[in-house]
């Protein structure tokens, strides 16, 4: 009844429904309940669409644009085949394995081939709307998750080898990741039952940093592309690249207002910090970008968004819109740094900074959400008297910097353990990196046998 | 017959074609090139990446003239093609041994 009262806005209603006879409360509470699932889902709906739209044609518009003209098809293709092989392996095996219960590493086997994964909600989850709208949701990270990775590896990775690695990866990191701070009983769940409770809303460890360090790994083993250093290798079409980025960035709203799982005011918090910390952060790489090479770039302005929406991912339900300001202009500026120089200095060839922007800006992200976590954003998580539980450093709980260290820490290990080994695997059964002639040919004539443009035909 | 090349600033194109068509050259044929004289390249940075650009680009003119105009034509291209900076390019003059229209089979001067 209390429910009743505060969710019906017209206390003329309220009032009648308390002298009304009990059958009819029920139905009203009912039309309220359906009313209320009516709006949640239609935005979990929307987001789930909004997420998919970040990879294609989000990430491969900005990757795309970002490499030689000879590659163009071949890098948009990294992204857009995996929006077919891990949807057919999510709905198979990886959606029970990142959000079932099983162990606080990875889930078991409730939902193979989505047993059990129907219109009814689960209310661990999502307690208004359909488990599936739930599933396909979470669908659309692990999506999104293994592409960026391709940012590393762009313009020599085997197309075969890219197949094996993305499923070994999905299964390997991706999974047991996403339940560790997602899934019920997962060990860094902060809301269901973890050891290390970890603040990552809507995937600052879970996508970004187990994506940026699987990068730089693979950057490391498959070594420069060839002619890196010498021949020059600009970026083909930054057209394309502003495109992409401003489409991550409409549809990042989806990812990260979305996490609230729920048309709630936490969705709008979400979403308010989500967009004051991409306009900071492209400010803030621009500025050190001006001050640095005298000259502000639009490719900085692009990349600069791109890291604050990173940033601030894993904060976004957690922070109010002044910190989020902060945590993006920093982003900006830090991962300008990262990217421009010390990435130069060390000499690997990132290709196109999937560590530099979400290895660094995720990490950032994960650690400044420990110290500018409040209560006063997010109250899920009460005492047994019922009051809100302090989160971050500027609640008065500043053990939880080093929870966030922690949940960084296992998200690097387990990247870099993991995609050490995966690429071994591939690098085995089919070799990693094209022949260098398929190399200098270029990815789409070699591996697919068609080419990007043909402004002749 | 004199053939005529130049290759000016992509920029000036238009004018010269203009100052080409009002005394009275109209044959010729346009290559968007690259290369570079004196004009100094230049620097283009891609996160932090630096890239020397030192092949501006050009456009080419060729044409072939009766000998009688090279003189008309040299200074028409050079006023209309001028800023009187670096960059502006140069014209290279060639003896044109025939001349031959593919439709009719004219020949010499009866074929520019």
């Amino acid at each position: 009844m209390t429910k009743l009262l505060t969710l019906l806005p017209l206390s003329g209603l309220a009032a009648l429904a308390q002298q009304a006879p009990p059958d009819k409360i029920a139905a009203l509470e009912a039309a309220v309940q359906s009313a209320q699932s009516a709006g949640d889902n239609a935005w979990m709906l929307t987001s789930s669409a909004l997420v998919l739209m970040m990879t294609g044609p989000g990430l491969a518009l900005f990757y795309g644009g970002l490499v030689r003209k000879k590659n163009v098809l071949g890098t948009m293709m990294h992204s857009f085949i995996l929006m077919a092989l891990i949807t057919v392996i999510w709905a198979v095996v990886g959606y029970s394995l990142a959000f079932a219960e099983g162990s606080p590493f990875i889930g078991d086997l409730r939902y193979l081939f989505l047993n059990g994964v129907g219109l009814t909600p689960n209310a661990d989850y999502g307690a208004t709307v359909p488990h599936q709208t739930y599933m396909i949701y979470q669908l659309m990270f692990a999506i999104i998750t293994p592409a960026l990775i391709s940012g590393a590896f762009a313009e020599r990775m085997k197309f075969s080898a890219m197949l094996l690695f993305m499923t070994l990866w999905a299964l390997i990191v991706y999974f047991p990741q996403a339940h560790m701070v997602w899934g019920k009983g997962g060990l860094l769940n902060a809301f269901l039952g973890g050891k290390i409770p970890c603040f990552d809303f809507a995937g600052g460890t879970v996508v970004h940093i187990t994506s940026g360090v699987s990068a730089l790994i693979c950057a490391l083993y498959m070594g420069k592309r060839h002619g890196f250093g010498t021949e020059p290798m600009k970026p083909h079409n930054l057209t394309l690249s502003v495109i992409g980025a401003c489409l991550l960035w409409v549809g990042w709203f989806g990812f990260n207002a979305g996490s609230a799982v729920a048309s709630s005011s936490l969705a709008t918090s979400a979403f308010v910090a989500t967009h004051f910390a991409t306009a900071a952060a492209v400010i803030g790489w621009l500025v050190a970008e001006w001050m640095h090479n005298g000259k502000p770039s639009v490719l900085g302005g692009i990349s600069g968004a791109v890291a604050g929406l990173v940033a601030i991912t894993p904060a976004s339900g957690f922070v109010k819109p002044m910190p989020a300001l902060l945590i993006g202009f920093l982003a900006g500026a830090i991962c300008f740094f990262f990217v421009a120089i010390v990435k130069n200095k060390f000499g690997y060839d990132d290709s196109l900074d999937a560590f530099g922007v979400h290895g660094i800006g995720g990490t950032l992200g994960a650690l400044l959400t420990g110290v500018f976590a409040t209560n006063e954003i997010n109250n899920a998580l009460k005492d047994s008297a019922g009051k809100p539980l302090a989160l971050g450093l500027v609640d008065g709980n500043p053990g939880q910097v080093l929870n966030q260290a922690m949940g960084c820490l296992i998200a690097w290990s387990l990247a870099i353990v993991g995609t050490f080994i995966i690429l071994k695997i591939c690098d085995m059964v089919f070799g990693v990196r094209v022949d260098t002639d398929h190399e200098v040919q270029g990815l789409d004539l070699a591996m697919h046998g068609e080419e990007g443009y043909n402004l002749e035909a | 017959m004199k053939k005529v090349e130049a290759i000016i600033q992509p920029f000036k194109l238009e004018e010269v074609k203009e100052a080409l068509k009002n005394i009275g050259v109209d044959g010729m044929t346009v290559t968007e090139v690259r290369g570079h004289g004196r004009q100094k390249g230049h620097k283009e940075v891609y996160r932090g990446q630096e890239y020397t650009v030192d092949l501006l680009p050009k456009v080419k003119i060729e044409m072939v003239v009766a000998s009688a105009r090279l003189d008309e034509v040299v200074k028409t291209l050079t006023t209309s093609a001028r800023t009187g900076k670096i960059g502006d390019g140069k014209i290279f003059v060639y003896d044109v041994a025939e001349a031959i229209r593919i439709r009719n089979d004219d020949r010499g001067e009866a074929a520019l």
